[in-house]
């Protein structure tokens, strides 16, 4: 057996809750991005491109459609002899068992699955971020440094920088303060999740951290100060290019509206650096005498017979004639009946519009229930539900999983509302 | 099907289509956007349940190979049977180049000889149609025949197209009496669709004989001149049907996929086509984008005119470009106010900055792969 210089440990079981009804049957890597991919799709090619072929993913919640996805890792040319992906997923043991309590934790449970593949690095990934980026310059500037961890940052806007972990370093890059969500940042690098660790103090770390009871059992909040506390070698490692934590409503809607642009920031077309996906098995779309496309990207399998202007369009979704759809998102397999507006709303997957349904009119009242998910004016519509004709909708509505017409009870939906499965409040 | 093995007949040489298959097997010639022909007839096996299907295959097989590789998109990479492809070999028992269909399967007896199911369907590799084997099956089974030929009413087909099939004549239980190929002056418009259904143990032996007494060809040889002996039924395919053979049939029959009901047919009833994928994002439209009636593949940029058109993966098409009534292959460049009207760009031509090409419908202009414009 071929020895693995580095491993990456992949954290895919977060719920991603302000992302709404999007991840209420799905953990955030598994939603659907840019006309073809699922979040988690980023990490994984990230890993294949940088020649990591070794890859825990550990998942927790909802992790159906994630799994689903993962199968064995064909896409990513990660079905291997030696390594490849391997789903880890929490487990019973002899006397006990128990969830991941923290991202930690989810990796000092699998301790033995790493020991079996004897890395002497492992990068931690999470699977939440949109970005492209070459982790094997990490790992030689991590070498270089000769660091014990080494933590990708990348500049953010000073007035954002108190969401964030933010790092303190020595001009050579070295971290001798991390401050999680500060509210006077000293510095703007801000941590992004992706770690490297040499193996052998990680685990030394980790299953110290297990035994403290009063931990939180969290990388930023635990591991971390930790290792810095006992004047451990960190390093920062400064990322340049596009990385988008894509965990509300309003970031993941911006994110796919970037593709659109002329020139996006985000580049998908690069034959260098390609992100794989499972491919859909479906014609190339059609675009109809009476269709009509601009400043959009458009999947597989789609069938235009209407207008679509600034949105994203899945695989094997179909707009009729006379339907207008703008700075929207469909995901696959959804249907947009004749005459339909369609403005500013995230529709899911195998969604039915019906005819004339308008969507984004009104005022942008933030959701009654959920203010805090539903709030930046997009309307957001749940996998599987059918919209009555002729219904008019307003801005951050809700609309559930797989609601069937009778669940509406007026064709006029105001902004700000909600509607719900068998019409009941959860 | 499970009792039923497969064999496409891949390789044999189309004149008519100049420079598409000059460096191709008329087989792996691309199709509808994504596609290859050989993807329709496969698929239509895997989706009927075959699993073990061999491909014989002659001239410039390279590019064929490349596109099926073990055959896992078909879902044919097996444990047992699978995909198999067999180009012509030299040894010292005198094989070598294939002299016709009966010569190409004689040649790889052993893979006949070596499977176990009983039925075999042999199928020409470059026709595009969407059909359900088993029903084939069944009818064979039915009839009790020795040979199926599916045949179809070629109400689409003008004379001339006709005269390059093989014209069938029925008696009143669809037992066929009359089989002629690639007649000067057809006598009606039934003609076999090249896909035949025969009892495995049959086909070996009647292939030993053809080969034993000098002959090479399936049809010719074996079932014209048994058309007594044997008792050779037909099987009406009532879909759509297309084969490739010609630059002209080849243009016909890609516009016919902008027709709602045939790609319904094709690539939406009764299963899916499918081929080998390439991992492009999907396609991009800019503001200066004018789509209408056409095909556009994932990983085509967008930013000019086009009408009526076929667009493969990885097609640019700059602002100021106006392309009609063409089809575009994979990663081919248009440049800035260039335009095209009935035209065919093989894969990754470039046209550049204000060029112009035009064909006509009945003649359409073939820019082969790689040039330069």
């Amino acid at each position: 057996m071929v020895k693995k210089q580095i491993i990456a440990m992949l954290l895919a079981g977060g719920q991603g809750s302000r992302l709404g009804v999007l991840t209420k049957k799905a953990a955030k890597p598994a939603v659907l991005y840019g006309g073809k991919y699922r979040i988690i799709d980023f990490s994984l090619s990230n890993c294949i491109n940088s020649g990591i072929d070794t890859v825990g993913i550990l998942t927790q919640y909802q992790p159906l459609k994630l799994n689903n996805h993962i199968g064995i890792g064909k896409p990513w040319d990660m079905d291997r002899m030696n390594g490849g992906v391997t789903i880890l997923s929490p487990y019973m043991k002899e006397d006990s068992g128990e969830w991941y309590k923290g991202t930690a934790n989810a990796i000092s449970q699998n301790i033995d699955y790493v020991d079996k593949m004897a890395p002497k690095y492992v990068i931690i990934l999470s699977g939440d971020h949109i970005y492209k980026m070459n982790y094997s310059e990490m790992l030689k500037f991590h070498v270089k440094s000769n660091a014990e961890a080494t933590i990708s940052v990348i500049d953010v806007p000073y007035e954002d920088a108190s969401r964030y972990g933010i790092m303190n370093t020595e001009p050579d890059g070295r971290i001798y303060e991390f401050e999680e969500k500060p509210k006077k940042p000293k510095s703007t690098l801000a941590s992004m999740g992706v770690y490297i660790f040499t193996w052998e103090i990680l685990r030394e770390y980790l299953i110290r951290d297990d035994q403290k009871a009063d931990s939180s059992h969290d990388f930023g909040k635990d591991v971390i100060p930790a290792m810095l506390s006992d004047g451990r070698r960190m390093y920062a490692y400064k990322f340049q290019g596009y990385w988008k934590d894509v965990g509300t409503i309003q970031a993941f809607w911006e994110s796919n509206m970037d593709l659109v642009k002329r020139v996006p920031e985000f580049n998908l077309y690069d034959p260098d650096w390609k992100i794989y996906t499972p491919n859909p098995v479906k014609p190339p779309h059609y675009v109809a005498p009476t269709g009509s496309v601009k400043t959009s990207v458009v999947a597989e399998g789609c069938m235009i017979y209407g207008k679509v202007r600034n949105s994203v369009l899945f695989p094997g979704v179909y707009v009729e004639k006379g339907a207008l759809i703008e700075n929207s998102i469909v995901m696959s397999n959804s249907h947009v009946a004749e005459g339909c507006v369609l403005d500013h709303c995230i529709i899911g997957e195998d969604v039915i519009v019906g005819k004339g349904v308008n969507i984004g009119v009104g005022e942008n009242i933030p959701n009654e229930d959920k203010p805090g998910i539903y709030n930046s004016g997009i309307t957001v519509v749940g996998e599987g539900a059918r919209i009555p004709e002729g219904t008019v909708i307003g801005k951050n509505v809700m609309i559930d999983m797989h609601v069937l017409p009778e669940d509406f009870c007026s064709d006029r939906i105001p902004s700000g509302s909600s509607i719900y499965k068998g019409g009941e409040r959860e | 099907m499970t009792n039923t093995m497969g064999i496409i007949l891949s390789g044999w040489k189309k004149p008519a289509l100049k420079d598409l298959s000059y460096k191709r097997s008329v087989s792996a010639i691309p199709f509808g956007g994504k596609y290859r022909a050989i993807d329709f007839v496969l698929s239509n096996m895997v989706n009927s349940g075959i699993t073990n299907v061999g491909v014989l295959t002659q001239y410039s097989f390279r590019s064929l190979m490349d596109h099926l590789g073990s055959g896992k998109e078909w879902d044919l990479d097996r444990r047992y049977d699978g995909l198999f492809i067999f180009p012509p070999s030299l040894s010292d028992d005198e094989s070598g180049w294939y002299r016709g269909s009966a010569d190409a399967m004689y040649h790889n007896l052993s893979f006949l000889k070596r499977s176990n199911e009983e039925y075999v369907i042999i199928s020409q590799g470059n026709s595009i149609f969407k059909m359900q084997m088993g029903d084939m099956l069944e009818y064979h089974q039915a009839v009790n025949a020795d040979i199926t030929l599916a045949y179809r009413k070629m109400y689409d087909y003008s004379r001339e197209d006709l005269s390059s099939l093989g014209i069938v004549k029925l008696d009143e239980n669809n037992r066929i009496i009359d089989l002629q190929e690639k007649p000067l002056n057809p006598q009606s418009d039934l003609a076999s669709i090249g896909v035949y259904m025969i009892r495995r143990s049959l086909l070996i032996s009647l292939l030993e004989e053809c080969i034993a007494h000098g002959d090479y060809d399936f049809v010719k040889d074996i079932m014209i001149k048994k058309l007594d002996i044997l008792s050779i039924y037909g099987y009406e395919f009532k879909g759509y049907w297309r084969n490739i053979s010609s630059v002209r049939n080849y243009y016909r029959c890609s516009m016919d996929m902008l027709n709602p009901a045939v790609r319904e047919e094709l690539f939406v009833k009764n299963g899916k086509i499918y081929t080998k994928v390439k991992d492009e994002a999907p396609a991009k439209y800019n503001e200066e984008a004018e789509v209408r009636n056409s095909i556009v593949a994932d990983g085509c940029f967008i930013e000019g005119v086009v009408e009526n058109s076929i667009l493969f993966r990885g097609v640019t098409v700059a602002k100021g470009a106006v392309i009609r009534n063409s089809i575009i292959m994979q990663g081919a460049v248009i440049e800035q106010d260039a335009s095209l009207n009935y035209a065919i760009l093989d894969k990754n031509v470039v046209l550049t900055k204000g060029k112009c090409l035009k064909g006509e419908y009945d003649y359409p202009v073939v820019v082969s792969k790689n040039s330069v414009v």
